[in-house]
């Protein structure tokens, strides 16, 4: 099966790779980080979200619901997960734009449409399309047939990846790749279970694999203060990169933003003490990793 | 800091900035004693020229401490001459434009004094805008009244019309031999109108010799001044300006400082001739400029420095002349003191190469160092412009204030190519105004009324009735439940808007005719292809090229609308074309599902979706077909064109709640930017949906794109903006331009505007002060989708 199930697809996507793009969000993610922005791209399933601030407990969605599956408890509208088959009609009706689909399935055929309209921004701003997630290479047929079309319409792909999957995947997209964004997050192997539910044996040692490749390789750091915004894990990262092939690195601070999204969908956030990394550590950063010999970039 | 390069500049834009608008009446009573005396005893177009005449020798000069570009429309900065002739504004017009809160002008007790006394008496009965309502028809004077269209010559004269080179290689000397040769072969045996021409010619005559006399003037004061002036290097510069005004504009310029002061003479004629719409413009300034620079450089006589401080000194000049007053509904359509002269910079030569020169760079610099309403000022893009220029235009652009807005010269090439032009004359055109193409310095290219396709839509589905007026607009041709089929609606449109544009275009033909036989401009004439050899005014089909312009307004919301009714009451039928009125009709209070459908759920024009993009094409191709190439009544044809000014706030201001689910009262958008907040796909899909209008058959489109400083940060963003202009310009698209400010920084200004007394923002083909905006203009900025992510 070649269809994609897809969160979002966002144009005009400049921060995601060269030039102007095309960024199209798959669904589903092989890891659960605690500061995940995009906390509804986790599951792969598609999925209603519910933004209890918006929504003024009208009811209307109770009486449209085909499968009643929807109740009013204490003015927040409930859901029975059981009952649900996120069929839509809900989201459809619902005025305050407070219920509102996350997912859906698109084929190949589609998604190509969609990127290629783009096409003649990308090739005036040596743009092109990023293929992003949660985790795009966990779906690696309906990745593998898209990024085969795009390259034979020769438009630039990237993949932006947290590395987590097995590498046969990475063999496979490999051909019809010009650029990875590749995640790191921790090094120490622990704590990164601790913060993103699965070990970083797996995400190392592919990105080791992919090093010794053709494949061009620009490394994301997201810098978290708490967690790994410190200079053990800069130091760490220096000594693990030595001999390294790396395009570029990105440094992406962490911001606060997400906080109101876990609040505004009921989601439990596991990073209410995290904090965005003081602006002179990372200018130090970033002079220290240039210094070094790495074109390093505040952002994507 | 104040801005400006030296001293001099500053102090000099500080005045002009300072200086409140006011009404000067001198040119008023100077014309009136010119009529008193001539009227009756001359033909027409010589009785307009003697009154040019005495204007010019008795006007009051001005030279400003530290000035070394010379002249004013008025009798100083921000001082507005009325135009009695066109427009006799009443003591009430005049008490109004003194006490409104915003595009105001202080009117002195004298001058309302003798307004009441020698100006009303004299002229109430005789203004072309008095004639025009006595012999437009009646369902004109309806629609007029009703927000259906707006007329551009009730008040201010035809215009749009810009300079080329030619003033810069032909003094008026010259001219008037030009002319004199003409009137020695005029030919009386076998040319019926070589009467009619001889006046014409004659009256070019004397406007030259007029022109040439207030150089004359001001050489004299110049050098009174010097004689006087203690200061040595004053002295020095005084006497500078004596000897340029000794050589323009009776002869040709000799230096880069002299073409300037050229310019400005001319700019100053054209605008004491008559107000016409767009001021006046130098139009492609920098290639005019630019062999002067070049010579006077390798002369050693000018310095680069000097130079920039001489466009300064230009651009306070430009600042200095607040748009002509307006009243009514001219005002609403037209709420600024911006006059539109606007630069056009880069773009190509007549033979086709790449235009941009060292001028160029300089003007840019000057536009963002001045940071000025007036001139408006854009660039012009083509294929050949070097990269180096865009991004240089754009690192000003996203300054926030909206200029320079983005041409692109290889469509407005190619517009002008459609209409008929000559590829030589097509190449030194550009845009005038907002975004109208024209051929500068040959063409009259003449807005003539915004035109209102969402009210009209509105009507149609009201058959032809307007519930706001109680009155009988339309035809018959049923109410909205009566059409069963999308395509019996669109057809009831297309037929409502045939018959609106009829009786649009048979009034401007009336208004056309009075201006050729009342108002003829021969001054106007000297300066414009072919006048000269046809012996034919500018306002009667004496220039080279002639196109009357009607712009279509609200392009956005009459798509949605559209859109909204084919998708929700045929195709998926979710609920009834009545249920859809009756929501309309309460302005959608309790009847919120059917609101959140249309607003929500529905395709929306903005958003490179076929299902609404290919409504907005039917309705061009509609109004395009209904407009372009009929003829005009001078020999030339009617053009589209889509902009709005500040149109798109009065449009939308009397209708009712539209089937998109705008509500009441509430704007249209701007040109053809999508309706607000209906484009959610970001700035790419808003140009791939307008590059689907056929841009190549308009006279100009302007599209409006609003973005938070984040998205153009760095050299990134402004590859980015370069790469999206060139996008939309292979696409076909006319105009783009950007509007870079925080939705934060407008709401506390909107909030304190007395902190923000310099923010500037771009409305719809032009810049003006956030202040001056009414508050339905401003919430529409605010509102504007803003492009981010």
């Amino acid at each position: 099966m070649d269809n994609g199930m897809i969160f979002n697809i966002q144009k005009f996507s400049v921060h995601d790779g060269p030039g102007i793009r095309t960024t199209v969000f798959f669904k589903g993610c092989s890891m659960t980080c605690h500061w995940c922005h995009n906390p509804e791209s986790i599951s792969f399933n598609k999925e209603v979200t519910y933004d209890v601030e918006k929504c003024q407990s009208c009811g209307f969605c109770i009486g449209v619901c085909p499968s009643k599956a929807l109740s009013l408890d204490d003015e927040v509208i409930s859901r029975d997960d059981k009952l649900c088959i996120a069929c839509e009609t809900c989201t459809e009706y619902c005025i305050q734009l407070a219920r509102e689909i996350a997912g859906e399935e698109k084929s190949t055929a589609d998604l190509l449409k969609a990127i290629e309209s783009d096409q003649a921004f990308y090739n005036e701003s040596g743009g092109g399309v990023t293929f992003s997630g949660g985790e795009a290479l966990c779906q690696i047929e309906a990745l593998v047939a898209l990024a085969k079309a795009c390259k034979k319409r020769g438009i630039h792909v990237t993949i932006d990846t947290c590395g987590h999957v097995p590498y046969e995947h990475f063999e496979r997209i490999l051909p019809y790749t010009d650029l990875f964004l590749y995640d790191i997050k921790i090094l120490d192997r622990e704590e990164h279970k601790t913060y993103t539910g699965v070990y970083n044996d797996l995400i190392l040692d592919n990105l080791n694999k992919l090093l010794k490749t053709e494949a061009v390789v620009w490394l994301r750091l997201p810098l978290i203060k708490g967690v790994n915004a410190n200079d053990t894990f800069i130091d760490q990262l220096e000594t693990w990169l030595k001999g390294k092939n790396i395009g570029q690195i990105h440094l992406l601070p962490y911001h606060t933003i997400a906080v109101d999204k876990y609040r505004r969908l009921r989601r439990h956030y596991k990073g209410q003490h995290f904090e965005k990394p003081d602006e002179s550590w990372l200018n130090q950063v970033l002079e220290k990793l240039t210094q070094a010999g790495y074109k390093t970039l505040i952002g994507g | 800091m104040p801005r400006g390069m030296s001293k001099r500049t500053q102090h000099l834009r500080e005045e002009s900035i300072k200086t409140e608008p006011h009404i000067s009446i001198e040119r008023a009573q100077l014309l009136t004693q010119a009529y008193k005396k001539y009227a009756g005893t001359v033909e027409t177009p010589i009785l307009r020229a003697l009154a040019f005449k005495h204007i010019l020798k008795h006007k009051k000069l001005c030279i400003l401490d530290g000035e070394l570009i010379v002249g004013e429309k008025g009798q100083g900065p921000q001082s507005a001459p009325t135009y009695p002739e066109l427009c006799c504004h009443t003591l009430e017009d005049m008490d109004v434009m003194d006490s409104r809160e915003r595009i105001y002008f202080k009117v002195s007790d004298e001058v309302r004094k003798i307004q009441k006394e020698e100006i009303i008496p004299y002229w109430e009965n005789r203004s072309v805008r008095k004639r025009i309502f006595d012999y437009v028809t009646p369902e004109w004077q309806t629609c007029y009244e009703n927000g259906i269209f707006t007329e551009f010559m009730e008040q201010r004269s035809p215009g749009h019309t810009v300079a080329d080179e030619k003033i810069y290689h032909t003094g008026f000397l010259d001219f008037i031999d030009q002319i004199d040769a003409e009137i020695e072969q005029l030919d009386f045996f076998n040319d019926r109108d070589a009467l009619k021409k001889k006046a014409q010619l004659k009256a070019m005559r004397i406007t030259c010799e007029a022109i040439i006399i207030l150089g004359q003037r001001y050489e004299q004061l110049a050098k009174d001044m010097a004689s006087q002036e203690k200061d040595p290097v004053r002295q020095q510069e005084l006497l500078s300006i004596a000897e340029n005004c000794r050589v323009v504009p009776a002869h040709k310029p000799q230096t880069y400082w002299q073409a300037i002061q050229m310019y400005w003479f001319v700019h100053i004629g054209v605008n004491n001739e008559l107000n016409n719409w767009d001021a006046y413009s130098p139009g492609r300034l920098d290639q005019h400029l630019n062999p002067f620079y070049q010579r006077d450089v390798q002369n050693g006589v000018l310095t680069r420095d000097h130079a920039r401080e001489l466009l300064e000194c230009l651009w306070i000049k430009f600042n200095n002349q607040p748009a002509p007053p307006k009243v009514g509904i001219t005002l609403k359509e037209s709420g600024t003191y911006t006059d539109f002269a606007n630069l056009n910079t880069g773009g190509v030569t007549r033979d086709g190469h790449d235009g941009v020169n060292d001028v160029s760079y300089l003007i840019l610099e000057t536009m963002d160092e001045m940071k000025l309403l007036q001139p408006s000022s854009n660039v012009q893009i083509s294929k050949k412009t070097p990269q180096a220029f865009l991004k240089k235009a754009c690192a000003v652009s996203r300054k926030g204030w909206g200029q320079p807005a983005f041409y692109n010269t290889d469509a407005i090439i190619q517009e002008q190519l459609q209409a008929g032009k000559d590829l030589i004359d097509a190449r030194g055109g550009g845009a005038s105004g907002c975004i109208e193409t024209g051929c500068f310095g040959k063409e009259a290219f003449i807005l003539t009324g915004y035109f209102n396709l969402p009210k009209i839509f509105e009507l149609t589905l009201n058959n032809g009735y307007d519930d706001r007026s109680g009155k009988q607009l339309g035809l018959k041709l049923g109410y909205g439940p009566d059409f069963t089929t999308y395509e019996s609606l669109f057809d009831a449109f297309k037929k409502q808007v045939q018959y609106f544009v009829d009786i649009k275009i048979q009034g401007n033909n009336i208004i056309e005719q009075i201006y050729a036989e009342t108002m003829p401009s021969p001054f106007m004439s000297v300066i414009t292809d072919d006048c000269i050899k046809s012996g034919k005014d500018y306002n009667a089909g004496g220039a080279r090229y002639n196109t009357s312009y009607i712009q279509g307004v609200g392009i956005g919301t009459i798509t949605d609308s559209l859109a909204a009714i084919k998708y929700n009451v045929f195709d998926h039928q979710r609920f009834s074309m009545k249920e859809l009125m009756e929501a309309i009709d309460n302005n959608f209070e309790n009847h919120e599902l059917i609101h959140h459908l249309v607003k929500n759920k529905t395709p929306k024009y903005g958003n490179d979706d076929d299902y609404a993009d290919t409504i907005m094409r039917s309705v061009f191709d509609l109004y395009h077909a209904s407009i372009s190439n009929r003829p005009n009544m001078k020999g030339g044809f009617y053009r589209i064109n889509m902009l709005p000014t500040t149109c798109h706030v009065y449009f939308g201001s009397v209708m009712k709640a539209s089937a998109n689910g705008r509500l009441s009262g509430k704007p249209l958008p701007d040109g053809i930017s999508p309706a607000k907040g209906a484009d959610r796909n970001g700035p790419t899909a808003v140009i791939k949906s307008a590059s689907k209008m056929d841009h190549l058959n308009t006279g100009g489109t302007l599209l409006n794109q609003k973005f938070t400083p984040s998205v153009v940060a760095g050299e990134t963003g402004l590859d980015n903006m370069a790469s999206l202009v060139r996008s939309y310009f292979a696409m076909d698209g006319h105009h783009i331009q950007f509007n870079v400010i925080d939705k934060k920084v407008l709401l506390e200004a909107q909030a304190n505007p007395q902190d923000f007394n310099d923010l500037i923002v771009r409305v719809a083909g032009y810049s003006d002060h956030f202040n001056n905006l009414d508050k339905a203009l401003q919430d529409e900025i605010i509102e504007r989708t803003e492009q981010q992510f």
